[in-house]
């Protein structure tokens, strides 16, 4: 069953089109993932979704009705976590789910027990009495979900919920979405990490520029690269200037016309992609004689962030570090939207 | 009944986090004592505090409502968690009422501190203590929707502060507190009825000492408008301003 249908969603901003005439759907109880660099959308397409902002163009459907411009008739059934903290920083932990869950009518009681449950399952029981103005970023983003989720919604959004905190943080909130997967949540996931989105969705799209590029399963996806060698050159110089990939790519194309170059996901890497199986030397020999002594040569499993490279043409550790900068300033207290 | 528990949330969270919060009890308490002692101070003359209490009182209401909602709005707007109530399912309507009537009720409670003061000093027997309730109530309702109209129509806390400000101090001299009306310029006087706290200001001092000069049914009238006016903008301003 579709939880969610969107059709032809459009977002003007003056003259700015932030969101150009989208169209997925979302399965009841997966885990949808949206992916796409800073700028090309996706807070936007929530913010329509859940209301926070007027569609210009286009109808949204959640259960096979239509909400579009009605947004307050479906919030009951959406939990929303933002990419920033929307807690109240004077309240504790506790209060703060309790509080969260009256928003949605829950009787003290029930608003209660459920907030005791999450506190527990969360790991932050010991810092439910504590103001949340005191808990980490790890610890704030936690709570934020388990405020999403106190009423037990049909579908939960999720804005870059792993962007800005630390390894071991990220990993705790990747297996609560695993968790809450399981208990049959439906998800709406934006990131810019890949992997995540490879491990944890179900279906994807990537958006870029306001449009989705492409959409389907991650299998589905995957195909796109099946049968496609790669291999992996750590150089001994560093591409970080992308002039020096620009020559470097020119005159490779005119001695390997049947192969690709790309940038790797390292400054110091290069990789080649072929449709068959290759020798290394012709290779290393030409980076050699350019004076880019060959470290290392590595076979790629191909994976979503090769499909992600050809289909947006945007090179991913660009993008990575755009949105942890923004994940930074965030932190900061500033934050940009996207 | 959903409804009902979100509206009462929202409210006692108010309550708890900026209503009985130490600094603005004071603030109630401090601001009227400072306002009639600085009549009494600086007057060279006797000066009858029943005369002084509906310009006391009005005083209390506007300064206290005004500046605790557009500034805990704004703030709130700032740290994003107004957000997390604009995402909640209940009508825009509700939830400025709910965020409203802390700053309503903080209003009204701030008009008697000056009038249990003034108990001490002066009789206060003849009052029409219905027509002062009736009337501290619209003044606090309106005032309190004069705030959510400058929350809204700013974005930063200082913001907010400033625009307040440039409504309030002007009624100090032309709402007929303290200058009566009939002494102001001509040219002033449609300024003045054009202010919601004239209206309140002289229901007060018809309760009190029966020297009113609007009549008392166009008054509540004037003050109902100008509360539903300002509620209705301050919302068409939130649809339009923060639902982007």
């Amino acid at each position: 069953m579709k939880i969610i249908e969107v059709e032809n969603l459009k977002k003007n901003f003056n003259e700015f089109t932030a969101v150009d005439g989208v169209n997925f759907y979302i399965n009841q109880g997966e885990i949808f993932g949206f992916l796409g660099p800073n700028g090309a959308g996706k807070t936007t397409t929530i913010n329509m979704l859940t209301g926070m902002a007027k569609i210009t163009e286009g109808k949204v459907k959640l259960m096979g009705e239509d909400y579009t411009g009605n947004a307050k008739k479906a919030q009951a059934m959406m939990g929303i976590v933002p990419d920033e903290s929307n807690l109240y920083e004077e309240l504790s932990g506790w209060e703060n789910l309790v509080f969260c869950g009256a928003l949605y009518g829950m009787k003290k009681k029930l608003s209660e027990e459920r907030a005791a449950q999450l506190l527990k399952e969360f790991g932050l029981e010991e810092a439910a009495s504590k103001s949340f103005k005191a808990y980490s970023k790890g610890m704030k983003r936690k709570l934020a979900i388990a405020a999403g989720i106190i009423h037990q919604p049909e579908i939960l959004f999720l804005d870059e919920p792993t962007t800005g905190i630390d390894v071991a943080f990220a990993r705790q909130i990747r297996n609560l979405i695993v968790d809450l997967h399981s208990k049959g949540t439906t998800i709406f996931l934006t990131t810019h990490y890949i992997e995540e989105a490879e491990r944890l969705c179900e279906r994807l799209a990537f958006i870029v520029q306001g449009k989705i590029v492409r959409e389907g399963t991650v299998e589905e996806m995957m195909k796109e690269i099946q049968g496609e060698n790669i291999v992996n050159f750590t150089l001994g110089k560093d591409f970080t200037l992308r002039d020096d990939f620009t020559k470097i790519e020119e005159e490779f194309r005119s001695h390997f016309p049947d192969f690709n170059l790309k940038m790797g996901t390292k400054n110091s890497g290069l990789r080649i992609h072929s449709p068959s199986n290759f020798t290394l030397f012709p290779f290393v020999q030409f980076f050699e004689e350019r004076g880019l002594p060959v470290f290392e040569a590595k076979i790629i499993r191909p994976s979503l962030e090769e499909v992600f490279v050809k289909v947006t043409g945007i090179e991913l550790q660009k993008m990575q570090s755009e949105q942890n900068q923004k994940g930074k300033k965030g932190q900061k207290g500033g934050g940009s939207r996207s | 009944m959903k409804t009902w528990i979100a509206f009462s949330s929202i409210l006692m969270k108010d309550m708890r986090s900026y209503y009985l919060k130490p600094p603005n009890i004071s603030w109630g308490l401090i601001f009227p004592i400072a306002w009639t002692l600085m009549f009494f101070l600086r007057s060279p003359v006797a000066v009858e505090v029943r005369d002084l209490l509906p310009g006391v009182m009005a005083l209390s209401i506007l300064f206290g409502t005004t500046s605790m909602l557009a500034v805990t709005i704004t703030f709130e707007r700032k740290s994003r968690s107004f957000e997390r109530l604009l995402l909640a399912p209940i009508s825009f309507n509700l939830l400025m009422l709910a965020k409203t009537s802390g700053a309503i009720m903080f209003g009204v409670v701030n008009a008697f501190v000056p009038v249990i003061f003034a108990s001490f000093l002066t009789d206060l027997s003849g009052i029409n203590w219905l027509m002062i309730l009736g009337s501290v109530l619209l003044v606090a309702i309106t005032s309190t929707f004069l705030g959510l109209f400058i929350a809204v129509s700013v974005s930063q806390v200082f913001e907010a502060q400033t625009f307040s400000n440039f409504f309030r101090f002007p009624m100090l001299f032309l709402c007929g507190l303290f200058i009566p009306l009939a002494d102001l310029p001509s040219f002033l006087r449609p300024v003045s009825y054009a202010l919601p706290l004239t209206y309140g200001a002289d229901i007060l001092k018809t309760a009190i000492n029966q020297n009113g000069i609007i009549s008392i049914p166009l008054s509540f009238i004037a003050l109902l408008c100008f509360s539903v006016f300002l509620f209705a903008y301050s919302i068409y301003n939130v649809n339009r301003k923060w639902i982007l």
